[in-house]
């Protein structure tokens, strides 16, 4: 269960929750799209165009020196994880077909999406339905959407249901915007909110039915919203992976000379621990990501080389306070706040 | 015998304990309740085998009792109508009831020995307490769950009761802290599994603090407090005095 927290404008959460879609287009899986903001027929209109091997191998001559192939595979292992796959093992040596490369200045065409059997839940289409399980004190909104989840596990087979379907295949699952005021909930904008648990007890049945069921589901939510910080401590707590992409559109970072080559940073609150005692933690945990007119790209957050010897004290300062918080930044392992000195 | 421990984890996971006293408590020949309520069962046996445990022989032999939450959820949520005389552990959840009768009942029916039983004293794991919390259980039911289940295990059984809860600094989870506070005044030992102050590390994980409640039994005695810092391996944790992990030395 991946849970990202959507940047203010969620502009850049879009384009991450797209790139699930597409992939799972591209690799043939299943996809069940669920939205109360945008129609997913919209949605999937919009999907990234992938790039084939050797279109992309030129382009990246281009750009050799910036960014090393390693960190794609770096990138690829954390934004992708899959649940109840066979294990697919990526060797960090050699190129191998985990995860794809896509084109955001293209549409992917209307034959590769009609490729692969997808389902949507458009919340405002839905509303005329009732519910057949036990809502259990459940908003209505994410008790059908879970209804219409399940119902679609068990008739496709996902969860091994039919023994003579031979071929089995991934479900993705992609969730738009949950815990906005659109679904019903006010969980994210209101100090006290009329029903605290509703949220909650939706991921929790999710996770249920994501664990019994060959599929992987990616979450975004308006946290930037949230006035209250318990549920986003709850919400992590029942996650497997807690990813935050933080913009800097309109904030402070935007002019900062640290952070003038991207756009953005982005927070991994917590990795994956299934099946194992140990986890899979990168060395770094500062990273950042860019839209350039054709890729989004996720990479390790370089610092600029501090080549001026006249760089006033004012921004030299500003400049450590904001490593300071890069490097304090994340991990399932540890999170660190105050005591690291530069 | 009939002691209470909590585990407690900060800023990390904490869970590689509960998989080390699952496996210990079955290597020790007792009778395991696991209410587990946040991972698949299948998660638990793959990690145990690495433990050098199988899960799924302590189930068949009756040594292990297996609830897992996920499933029982999904049963209650989309299964048909529950029988009368079998009642799911989680009814808390429908919202008939508000309180955790239901899976105490369940703990205790498990846990009182059978007839032929020749298993070593009882022990009750859960993982994890804050899930409860999650799903809309209030604080007081939680603690008057844990109460119940202390009497019946630690006092009459004579067993040991093993919780894992999360707790944060500055948690804004009042509800959460409350029941937190709660079980480590009334816990004979708190294993508190900590990520360090100064952030991220590869080679050590976290700190773990182990306290040994010696004040709850007698008056005038005081906790002991050790501190060690870990390393967890894929099939290992290794523990080591502060500032002297192997990458150190």
């Amino acid at each position: 269960l991946v849970f990202t927290e959507e940047d203010k404008y969620g502009l850049y959460s879009n384009l991450l929750f797209k790139y699930f879609l597409a992939e799972g287009v591209v690799c043939g899986h299943d996809l069940f799209v669920a939205s109360a903001k945008e129609h997913p027929d919209n949605i999937l209109k919009e999907l990234p165009a992938p790039l084939l091997d050797d279109t992309y191998r030129k382009e990246l001559g281009d750009e050799a020196a910036a960014v090393k192939s390693e960190d794609f595979q770096d990138s690829m292992k954390i934004a992708w994880r899959y649940q109840n796959l066979p294990k697919v093992e990526a060797s960090p040596t050699t190129y191998t077909k985990f995860g794809h490369y896509y084109d955001v200045s293209k549409k992917m065409s209307p034959e590769l999406c009609q490729s692969i059997k997808w389902h949507s839940f458009y919340l405002h289409e839905e509303l005329s339905f009732e519910p057949k399980m036990k809502t259990c004190n459940m908003n209505s909104g994410y008790a059908r959407l879970l209804q219409s989840i399940q119902r679609i596990i068990s008739q496709e087979g996902f969860d091994g249901s039919d023994p003579q379907k031979k071929q089995r295949n991934v479900l993705r699952i992609g969730i738009q915007s949950l815990g906005s005021i659109l679904w019903g909930d006010d969980v994210f904008c209101s100090d006290t909110p009329e029903d605290t648990h509703s949220l909650t007890k939706f991921l929790y049945v999710l996770r249920g039915l994501l664990r019994k069921s060959l599929s992987a589901c990616i979450i975004t939510v308006p946290a930037h919203l949230i006035q209250n910080k318990a549920i986003m401590e709850r919400v992590t707590n029942l996650s497997d992976m807690v990813v935050g992409l933080e913009s800097f559109i309109g904030s402070e970072r935007e002019t900062n000379p640290l952070y003038k080559d991207y756009h953005g940073l982005v927070h991994v609150h917590q990795i994956p621990r299934l099946n194992s005692l140990i986890c899979d933690v990168s060395d770094t945990k500062d990273l950042a990501f860019r839209l350039k007119r054709k890729l989004f790209t996720i990479e390790r957050l370089h610092l600029p080389p501090d080549l001026s010897d006249t760089v006033s004290r004012a921004s030299k300062q500003d400049l450590a306070g904001s490593a300071k918080l890069l490097s304090s930044g994340c991990g399932a392992m540890a999170i660190g706040k105050k005591h690291l000195d530069f | 015998q009939g002691k209470f421990t909590l585990l407690r984890d900060t800023r990390t996971d904490g869970s590689f304990l509960v998989h080390h006293f699952l496996s210990f408590y079955l290597r020790a020949g007792c009778k395991v309740c696991f209410v587990a309520l946040l991972q698949s069962f299948s998660h638990y046996n793959i990690v145990a085998q690495k433990l050098g445990v199988s899960l799924a022989a302590a189930k068949e032999r009756g040594q292990l009792v297996f609830l897992e939450g996920l499933k029982s959820c999904l049963d209650l949520v989309f299964g048909e109508e529950e029988q009368p005389g079998q009642p799911s552990p989680l009814q808390f959840l429908s919202g008939s009831t508000s309180d955790l009768r239901a899976l105490f009942d369940f703990v205790r029916v498990s846990l009182t020995p059978a007839d032929g039983d020749s298993w070593k004293g009882p022990v009750l794991l859960v993982d994890d307490l804050s899930v409860l919390l999650s799903l809309g259980a209030a604080p007081v039911a939680v603690l008057d769950f844990i109460h119940y289940c202390r009497v019946s295990v630690c006092c009459q059984l004579k067993g040991n009761v093993v919780v894992l809860v999360h707790s944060n600094e500055d948690s804004e989870d009042e509800e959460n802290e409350l029941v937190v506070n709660s079980l480590c005044h009334h816990s004979d030992l708190i294993l508190w599994a900590e990520g360090l102050a100064t952030g991220f590390c590869k080679d050590v994980h976290g700190q773990i603090k182990i306290i040994k409640r010696l004040s709850l039994r007698q008056a005038a005695e005081q906790d002991l407090v050790q501190i060690y810092q870990y390393k967890i391996q894929d099939r290992n944790v290794t523990f080591f005095a502060r500032g002297l992990s192997a990458a150190v030395l």
